[in-house]
């Protein structure tokens, strides 16, 4: 009974050792900071030699691709706004030259037409003409076989009539009829 | 015995889970005895590695999410160092960059279940802040000489003033290691701690569900104080560093 009395109290010794700070145990004190010094060490080791000139070039290649890809953009923005004057430029001269063609064409096509209408004009006139010419003929050889016509008519009606023609009265007749209806 | 036990009710040892012991068997804890601390030191490297080595080394322009991780690691100290000690702060880039990763991957691999916290233990804080104390020290003297005793000497109050704000600039100054490494232990081992206790308390069956929540919970709370306490352990070294490269007030 004793014993175990004696054993409990010295586990309950060593339980309150245990519960106590192993925070405050001194005995542990030269590892930890053994420890601790050379992790540190290996840890700046490692990010100076590597990891932050690593990250530090690949930031500054980032801001560098950032920036030069923002200077392209500005670059080809600037290159179609050129293109795009260009292009409107090139518009108005096309139109310009359009309108410039299409005037002298009118004014060739005019002269040309002006041309034609007064060489038209002349034929008609100079057809009209002869037509004039022709019609004055034809009359007058209406006119003439009118009178021929009459004239054979009438001899023989004085024929019928029973009597001998005289030509020469007969023709003076008709042509003196044929002045009046003529007129 | 059986009793004894009914007695002793519920057994708290919420501090056992920072207790050293070698990674081999069982003998002292001499200095350079390989123990749980060392080996998640280790692991601590080797995750850092994997995060800023082995994730990095495909350079890519557009990053996958473990580059993506590193490179604003890399972007929030850089900036952090720029923003508060300066730009001549940022050549000690590289020696805030280590505390920091060591900080915050020991401390988000402390919260793995059964691992051990090395940032739990005072040993540990008080090293990296004493670091930080006597390198920020030198560096202040090395590069203003005895003009950064000016550091002490508060010119914009009255000259009456002056001595007593000197005295007490001066205490605070030495303060400062005191806090800056106990703040980030006690804070990762409390939070790991009463983890323990709710823990315990899940025993109870009454309780249990209780205990699972409030677990629940306190991890949340100290994923959260895992990452702050590492940035406020570095944003303190940038500041007392900023102190150090301008010392007149």
């Amino acid at each position: 009974m004793a014993t175990s009395t004696s054993e409990a109290a010295a586990e309950a010794g060593h339980a309150a050792e245990k519960a106590g700070m192993p925070q405050l145990d001194f005995a542990t004190f030269p590892n930890q900071i053994f420890w601790l010094l050379v992790t540190l060490v290996v840890i700046y080791f490692i990010l100076s030699r590597f990891a932050l000139p690593r990250i530090a070039s690949v930031l500054a290649e980032r801001q560098g691709t950032i920036t030069g890809d923002l200077a392209m953009a500005e670059e080809l923005k600037q290159k179609a706004l050129e293109a795009e004057e260009a292009y409107n430029r090139a518009l108005a001269e096309a139109r310009a030259e359009a309108q410039k063609i299409v005037a002298e064409n009118k004014a060739r096509m005019q002269t040309e037409l002006d041309a034609a209408i007064a060489k038209a004009d002349a034929e008609i006139a100079a057809k009209l003409a002869e037509s004039e010419a022709a019609i004055a003929e034809i009359r007058k050889g209406a006119v003439k076989a009118v009178k021929q016509v009459a004239t054979e008519t009438a001899k023989e009606v004085v024929k019928v009539l029973g009597f001998k023609p005289d030509p020469k009265l007969i023709t003076k007749a008709v042509t003196e009829r044929l002045k009046g209806r003529a007129q | 015995m059986a009793a004894e036990e009914q007695s002793e009710g519920l057994q708290f040892h919420p501090m056992e889970q920072f207790t050293l012991e070698p990674l081999f068997g069982d003998g002292p804890i001499h200095w350079y005895t390989p123990t749980n601390a060392t080996l998640w030191m280790g692991i601590a490297i080797l995750v850092i590695v994997l995060l800023l080595v082995i994730g990095t080394r495909r350079r890519a322009i557009v990053p996958n999410r473990t580059q993506s991780i590193g490179e604003l690691a890399y972007g929030f100290i850089y900036t952090m160092v720029e923003d508060v000690a300066g730009k001549e702060g940022v050549k000690y880039f590289p020696y805030i960059m280590t505390l920091f990763m060591f900080i915050v991957t020991a401390n988000f691999l402390g919260l793995i279940p059964l691992s051990f916290s090395t940032t739990s233990h005072i040993a540990v804080t008080v090293v990296m802040a004493l670091l930080v104390f006597v390198t920020v020290t030198l560096i202040g003297f090395f590069k203003h000489g005895i003009g950064f005793l000016k550091l002490f000497w508060v010119s914009s109050a009255p000259l009456a003033l002056r001595p007593v704000l000197a005295v007490i600039e001066l205490i605070s100054y030495f303060v400062r290691p005191v806090s800056h490494s106990i703040r980030l232990a006690g804070n990762v081992m409390a939070g790991h701690a009463v983890i323990e206790v709710f823990a315990t308390f899940g025993a109870i069956l009454a309780i249990a569900p209780l205990s699972l929540i409030g677990i629940v919970a306190m991890f949340g709370m100290d994923v959260l104080v895992a990452f702050v306490q590492a940035y406020v352990f570095t944003i303190l070294t940038c500041v007392y560093l900023k102190d150090a490269l301008h010392p007149a007030h």
